[in-house]
């Protein structure tokens, strides 16, 4: 999407804009109505909205600047665990009508603190390609699993349990919508040039007078930011977390849909974020093949189609760096 | 003090094992530049091979007993090996000349692929299964250290099967022609190397280590289980890494090294809960100071 804008920054954001409107708009109309839908399809639904805002936020980092991280997840469990941890312990000081101010300070808190994390991988990393990076994203996200479930302030092993159910349609489609909205206004700004310059060509970037380490920084950052703010979500919404939750196949899970939906395109990393989170519902009555039916498609996609599924003819030159 | 002995000879039984799939990783790497992630579960399929297999050995020949043990390892390396073999050609020889992460990704979907086929009822299952006992065990007490004879048998054959692993790749014809395709393919190619049965074979031989390794890993495991080789697998990576990967001497390094860390770090009371977060630790310190790991070479970017 980004290289057939790239001559009209401008309109572009403009049309970034019109899509963030119409989310929030689509996301407050439906929450309006959420109390007459089923039970299960709001959970899905929210679960969908979940996955687009990592699948969306991992697709800066993996996609748009070319780097490759199987970490996702542990920035997820870092802003969810700290978010859930927050608004446990001020729920009973919060009064009723302020529960919402309390649970955007929680998400807000988790996002940075994950930031924070990502600031931790990002620094590294820039010495760092290819498998070696992936590799160190992977063992980042394993320590992170670690440490949670060594600390009893989070229940450990066990679990946190009682985390309020806060999360609701509305919350989660806003903050898809802003997450959206964050990456594609960042990545089709002038600076954001800079991403996709990184990710087509390092060396030349650099010669051009762009920081490579920082643009590889500041997407670590903001993609963690967001996986922060998804774990936040997840907490509120499932009310239980669990470091067995947070794995190295979760991370999978969403570099899997940023892989389906086309590196760097964030329309069909959306999609496929959908696709991906409705597949195992409808797969559910052949629950003792499902796993294997997913691997067969990861394995599928990468012979078919490495570039994507949903990447209709607009082949982008850099699509051979993934 | 003898804290200290204790913990090194445990540390070298774990260290040995970790080297030995360190070694499998570390040759594929050096031919195809990619991390095969299956690597691990080959390791978990030579265990369920020995598993099968000794009921079957043992109505000739009587186990526990060495020959038994030492034929139903030979088997067990030679299915792994075609099983390396097979996958190399089904999956990774098709995506050969596309990005690296491309067969990256192919490869975790090929680990996922084993690791949910073995689990399912109808394979393996999910359950944990004890492992035939192949060798007699004893404990040996040696002034209140205690070794047993497992941990010899590690150490022993690992020992062994580094020294064959050099001797088929610094002193054989197929061993030159493997340092000459990890060196530049389209050379070797030009040179008459036939590439794919060269890769083939590493594979094949990475994986008969992968199974061996497999067994020994059982050995002293509670059991075995369809995942058992995720563990093990990712830290035998870390080790490659910390050697410098692609380097054979490195990878036994780097295997013995993060086996002592991760038992003397089990052994402080403070450290044990970690010990799994340990080897990441330890990896990221090491590529953060020396990217090509200890004993790799470090490498320009030649525009």
């Amino acid at each position: 999407m980004p290289s057939t804008l790239n001559s009209q920054p401008s309109t572009s954001s403009q049309g970034a804009k019109r899509w963030l409107l119409l989310g929030i708009l689509l996301a407050v109309v439906v929450s309006m109505f959420s109390a007459q839908f089923n039970r299960y399809y709001l959970g899905i639904l929210i679960d969908c909205g979940i996955n687009i805002i990592l699948a969306v936020s991992l697709n800066l980092i993996n996609g748009h600047t070319g780097q490759f991280s199987l970490g996702h997840a542990g920035f997820m469990a870092v802003g969810g665990y700290t978010a859930a941890k927050f608004s446990l312990v001020f729920l009973p000081t919060v009064p009723e009508p302020l529960q919402p101010v309390l649970f955007l300070v929680a998400l807000v808190l988790g996002g940075l603190v994950a930031a924070l994390a990502g600031l931790g991988v990002g620094v590294p990393s820039l010495r760092l390609k290819g498998d070696y990076l992936a590799i160190v994203t992977l063992g980042f996200g394993e320590i992170i699993r670690v440490v949670v479930q060594n600390m009893e302030a989070v229940g450990a092993a066990s679990g946190l349990k009682g985390i309020p159910k806060f999360a609701t349609l509305g919350w989660t489609f806003a903050l898809a919508a802003i997450t959206v909205y964050v990456v594609a206004a960042l990545v089709n700004s002038t600076y954001g040039r800079g991403f996709i310059a990184v990710n087509d060509d390092e060396v030349a970037a650099s010669s051009m007078g762009i920081n490579p380490v920082r643009y590889k920084v500041t997407a670590f950052v903001t993609g963690a930011f967001f996986a922060g703010i998804a774990g936040g979500l997840y907490a509120h919404h499932k009310q239980f977390l669990s470091p067995t939750g947070f794995d190295f196949l979760k991370s999978i899970d969403i570099v899997v849909m940023v892989i389906l939906g086309g590196m760097g395109r964030t329309a069909g990393v959306i999609i496929a974020a959908v696709i991906l989170t409705l597949l195992p519902e409808v797969l559910r009555s052949f629950a003792d093949y499902r796993m294997i039916i997913y691997s067969l498609l990861i394995i599928a996609l990468m012979m078919a189609r490495p570039q994507g599924l949903f990447t209709l003819g607009q082949k982008k030159k850099g699509a051979a760096a993934i | 003090m003898d804290w200290f002995l204790q913990q090194l000879i445990n540390g070298l039984a774990l260290g040995s094992i970790y080297a030995l799939i360190a070694l499998g990783y570390t040759m594929v790497y050096g031919v195809l530049r990619f991390i095969n992630f299956a690597h691990a579960d080959v390791l978990m399929l030579g265990a369920y091979a020995a598993y099968f297999l000794a009921p079957a050995v043992s109505s000739v020949l009587p186990l526990p007993s060495i020959t038994g043990a030492l034929i139903v390892t030979l088997l067990a390396a030679i299915i792994c090996a075609g099983i390396g073999i097979l996958i190399e050609f089904l999956a990774y020889r098709p995506l050969r000349a596309r990005p690296k992460l491309t067969v990256l990704i192919t490869a975790i979907g090929v680990s996922l692929f084993i690791e949910f086929t073995c689990q399912h009822k109808a394979v393996f299952g999910a359950d944990t299964k004890p492992f035939p006992k192949l060798l007699p065990a004893a404990d040996y007490n040696w002034g209140g250290l205690v070794v047993s004879s497992n941990d010899l048998v590690v150490v022993v054959v690992t020992a062994l099967l580094l020294a064959a692993m050099w001797f088929i790749v610094q002193r054989t014809k197929m061993g030159t022609a493997m340092r000459a395709v990890s060196f530049n393919q389209q050379a070797a190619a030009l040179m008459g190397v036939n590439i794919n049965r060269i890769i083939s074979f590493t594979f094949g031989l990475g994986s008969a280590l992968a199974a061996i390794a497999g067994i020994l890993y059982a050995l002293k495991a509670p059991g075995i289980e369809p995942l058992m080789g995720v563990q093990p697998g990712l830290r035998a990576f870390v080790a490659a890494v910390l050697g410098g990967i692609g380097n054979l001497p490195g990878a036994a390094l780097g295997g013995l090294l993060l086996g002592l860390l991760e038992t003397f770090a089990g052994g402080i009371s403070g450290l044990s809960n970690y010990r799994d977060g340990i080897a990441f630790a330890i990896l990221i310190l090491i590529l953060l100071f020396k990217p090509a790991g200890l004993l790799g070479k470090a490498t320009v970017e030649k525009v």
